[in-house]
């Protein structure tokens, strides 16, 4: 994670602009651990464990492409559920009528979510903020009353998926769980890059303004069509991996508005705009469901609570407010100002934005 | 079922779709504030009137009153309490807090009211209906939802148009920092604004408790074909908004009487769509002032 | 004791001080000019009376009472009314629903909407016009009316010559001496030092968020203004 990414000289003073610190560095060695960690963990983990971090890393995988979408693009979509679901009956397509083993399957269903993404971005970009999210929720409507239509596809009530059902269980949990974390790994690299990039920096200062955007030659309309398919693929991969993981797809369910709640709940608690934002949220999630799962839906109210309480009051989310008191990022998006002067101690400066070298 | 008696039909559902678009077209207006809880909202008065009409049996009809005034103070404090705090924070911010509250109110009826389908039975009327001929009747209920609707879009129009009150709703919308110079409160003024949708929202939300079953997953779609209905019928005209309800009506009905009832829905998105990809500034838009 | 009195106001845009201990009185019947270049501080003095921003240090008082922390709206009720910078006039009310909105407080006093018009005759025919279809002078001179509407004690006006032609620029400041007959007392910011001097009773240059000099137009030489303005 050294990322120099410029450095001039200024008088007798000189500047380096860094994304990184040497603490990031260390904590880059902890990082390798814990993935290192996370991909053994089905050898030793037992099963139920591993069960729910799929469960787990699911939800961290789809909040983070949502973090991303707003983070980046400052698209706010309500409609991912449309992508989920259809990725869960591309993977049933796949593996019970074309024979394609499950695990295959899994990518062309993030193919479809593609395919999907293009032209319903072309629909939902001619509307605008608000009412984007509502058209991205109508097109989710779309494609869920499609599929509970269609009798091959078992309706309303739903399809097993048998191929996925036959496997043996061990494999099949493990299967799950690797792609599962693949995806959550990629998404969290893919956000990283492209929120470190210069185009991220650029639309982090002006997303609002498509005038100042276009200005500053960033094609705010492509980027968008970018970051709106990549999630659309990545939720649809999702879609897939739970579809085998639950062995069971219903539009009811596959459909569900509640996947979007919660990805926008734990994107917010956490904190938009940050990785580790998604990651706190999903913790959170865990913790409350873990612990009030005998009082019912209580958990889910009390998660929406919470978001409205940190939207109102603390928009940077959990994460964001932590880092705003401490100045510490895990994962740096933001650069660093290092004056190296002659004097042998380095001063760091945090500076919002690109433009820091002088 | 014939083509006529669904095209009727369609028209006057369309009526109902209209006074739930209205109510969200008037709060994009004031504060552009996209209120992703406006469906849920729809839902809420006909529990209120649910709790009421059972605990002292009287006619739903009744009850629309006070659930009027009950809507206006959930409006009025929702807005000065809550939405007032990010009207001026961007729309993002708007979206994400009423998404919230749209699903902790789906969530909180559904732990108090239970997933089960509810009727605010209204007697006789629902049954009854005027007999054109042999293929058409048009039922009284349907009939009268349409007409509060044309009194309360009219009615809507004169108090924009005509008071005090209306006038400094539009100042706002125009430039609310050039309002407030003026003299104009303006969380009064949006939490007015909020009272104001959430009594017309009452009125349909009743209406369709006495017309039709309901439960709390009825949210959602209500605040989708209130959408549909805004954008279709272009945004800041009443009668856009109730062109637009009409047209979403007519879609569904004639599509259920062309494609079969499982696909009535489904048209009605896709004319949705159609006109979205074609004329994304709504039929009878405005033309954009400077 | 003055109408209005700015005591050692320091007003901030988040981390950007824009004043720093501005102290003036404006006294009644005056017409009082604030001058100097652009971003010396004069509208943000302006937006502190009408109540947009708010001092973090410093105190204004309006007749003797505080009003630092008093909401824009509750201003208007006690009689400070702005006439905004770049006219702000409600483009889709008519003209006359301009008028109306300006006496939504309903302050009692000399003002109507026919006195409006009497004072700017240009007005009268445009009334059930879109104020969005006006043009710059038009708007200028509805803005100014909006303002009248109040039955303000003190007027403010932002930059009212602004992007007008000169035979306008004229019309609009010949309105000053019936605007001060009706009791008010004006507030006046302005870039372009050549009209406003030759109305002005009391002139404040600004200067990098200061006050670089006051006085009376009289006792001011031209080169302490021009030096003041460019702070040379």
């Amino acid at each position: 994670m050294k990322a120099a990414t410029s450095a001039t000289a200024s008088g007798d003073r000189q500047f380096s602009v860094h994304v990184a610190s040497r603490v990031n560095q260390v904590v880059l060695g902890v990082g390798i651990i814990i993935v290192v960690f996370f991909i053994l963990f089905p050898f030793f983990g037992g099963t139920p464990m591993t069960r729910r971090l799929v469960d787990f890393l699911s939800l961290l995988a789809l909040s983070q492409l949502w973090n991303l979408m707003l983070g980046y693009a400052g698209l706010i979509s309500v409609g991912q559920q449309g992508y989920i679901g259809m990725g869960a009956y591309t993977l049933w397509l796949f593996a019970d009528v074309l024979h394609v083993h499950p695990f295959v399957g899994v990518i062309f269903a993030a193919f479809v979510g593609a395919i999907i993404a293009l032209p319903s971005a072309a629909l939902v970009f001619k509307l605008k903020g608000g009412y984007l999210a509502i058209g991205t929720w109508v097109l989710a409507e779309v494609l869920k009353t499609v599929v509970a239509n269609i009798k091959q596809t078992g309706g309303g009530s739903g399809v097993t998926v048998v191929a996925a059902r036959d496997m043996e269980v061990s494999v099949r949990i493990q299967g799950t769980y690797w792609w599962a974390l693949g995806a959550t790994l990629i998404a969290i690299v893919v956000t990283y890059l492209l929120l470190r990039s210069r185009t991220g920096l650029a639309l982090k200062a002006i997303r609002d303004n498509d005038l100042a955007a276009e200005s500053c030659g960033v094609n705010l309309w492509r980027t968008r069509l970018y970051t709106f398919v990549i999630a659309g693929a990545g939720c649809a991969l999702v879609g897939a991996i739970s579809a085998i993981h639950v062995l069971f797809v219903q539009p009811a369910a596959a459909f569900n508005i509640n996947w979007t709640a919660y990805l926008v709940f734990i994107t917010v608690i956490g904190g938009v705009g940050t990785i580790e934002g998604p990651i706190i949220g999903t913790i959170i999630y865990f913790v409350l469901r873990e612990t009030t799962a005998k009082y019912g839906e209580w958990y889910f109210i009390v998660l929406g609570l919470l978001a409205i309480v940190v939207t109102v009051w603390s928009p940077r989310g959990i994460y964001g407010y932590i880092a705003q008191k401490t100045n510490f990022y895990v994962f740096p998006l933001q650069r660093k100002l290092r004056i190296v002067g002659r004097t042998a101690a380095s001063q760091e400066i945090a500076a919002e934005g690109g433009e820091v070298a002088g | 079922m014939d083509w006529l008696n669904q095209g009727v039909q369609g028209i006057l559902l369309g009526g109902h779709f209209a006074l739930f678009a209205v109510g969200l077209a008037l709060v994009f207006g004031t504060m552009r504030l996209v209120n992703l809880a406006h469906g849920d909202l729809t839902i809420v008065p006909a529990y209120v009137a649910l709790l009421m009409i059972n605990a002292i049996h009287f006619s739903p009809f009744y009850s629309i009153p006070i659930t009027m005034a009950i809507m206006f103070v959930v409006g009025y404090l929702l807005q000065r309490g809550l939405l007032n705090r990010v009207v001026q924070s961007g729309d993002v911010v708007g979206v994400i807090l009423t998404f919230g509250i749209s699903i902790v109110i789906q969530n909180a009826l559904l732990l108090g009211f239970t997933a089960d389908n509810e009727r605010l039975k209204a007697g006789t009327i629902d049954s009854l209906s005027i007999r054109i001929n042999e293929n058409l009747a048009i039922g009284w209920l349907p009939l009268i939802i349409f007409l509060v609707a044309l009194v309360v879009i009219i009615g809507l129009q004169l108090f924009l148009n005509r008071t005090k009150m209306g006038r400094a709703f539009r100042a706002v919308s125009d430039d609310q920092e050039a309002a407030r110079l003026m003299g104009i409160n303006t969380k009064h003024i949006w939490a007015m604004a909020m009272g104001v949708a959430l009594v017309i929202v009452a009125i349909g939300g009743v209406m369709r408790g006495i017309r039709t079953t309901f439960d709390p997953s009825f949210g959602s779609l209500s605040l989708i074909y209130a959408f549909e209905a805004v954008i279709i019928g272009g945004m800041g005209s009443g009668w856009g908004t109730l062109l637009g309800g009409i047209i979403l009506g007519l879609s569904q009905t004639l599509g259920a009487r062309a494609f079969g009832p499982p696909w009535s829905i489904l048209t009605g998105h896709v004319v949705f769509l159609i006109i979205l990809a074609l004329r994304p500034q709504g039929l009878l838009a405005k033309t954009v002032t400077s | 004791m003055s109408l209005l009195e700015i005591e050692a106001a320091n007003v901030y845009y988040e981390d950007f001080q824009a004043l720093y201990d501005v102290s003036l009185k404006v006294e009644e019947g005056e017409i009082f000019a604030c001058i100097g270049a652009n971003g010396a501080g004069k509208s943000t003095m302006l937006k502190t009376v009408s109540g947009v921003l708010v001092p973090r240090r410093g105190r204004l008082l309006f007749d003797g009472k505080p009003i630092d922390h008093m909401a824009p709206y509750r201003r208007v009720e006690l009689g400070i009314s702005m006439v905004p910078e770049g006219r702000r006039v409600f483009p889709s009310l008519t003209v006359h629903e301009n008028l109306l909105v300006g006496a939504y407080r309903g302050r009692p006093g000399p003002w109507t909407a026919d006195g409006v018009y009497d004072l700017f005759p240009l007005l009268q025919p445009l009334k059930k016009r879109q104020a969005s279809g006006l043009s710059g002078g038009e708007q200028q001179a509805l803005a100014i009316g909006r303002s009248l509407m109040s039955n303000p004690r003190l007027i403010l006006m932002d930059e009212v010559s602004l992007g007008l032609a000169p035979v306008v620029i004229k019309r609009i400041y010949e309105a000053f001496k019936t605007l001060l007959d009706s009791g008010c007392t004006i507030l006046v910011v302005e870039q372009d030092v050549q009209h406003v001097l030759t109305v002005a009773t009391h002139v404040a240059c600004f200067l990098e968020g200061r006050i670089a000099l006051q006085g009376t137009p009289r006792d001011l030489t031209n080169d302490q203004i021009t030096a003041a303005y460019f702070g040379v």
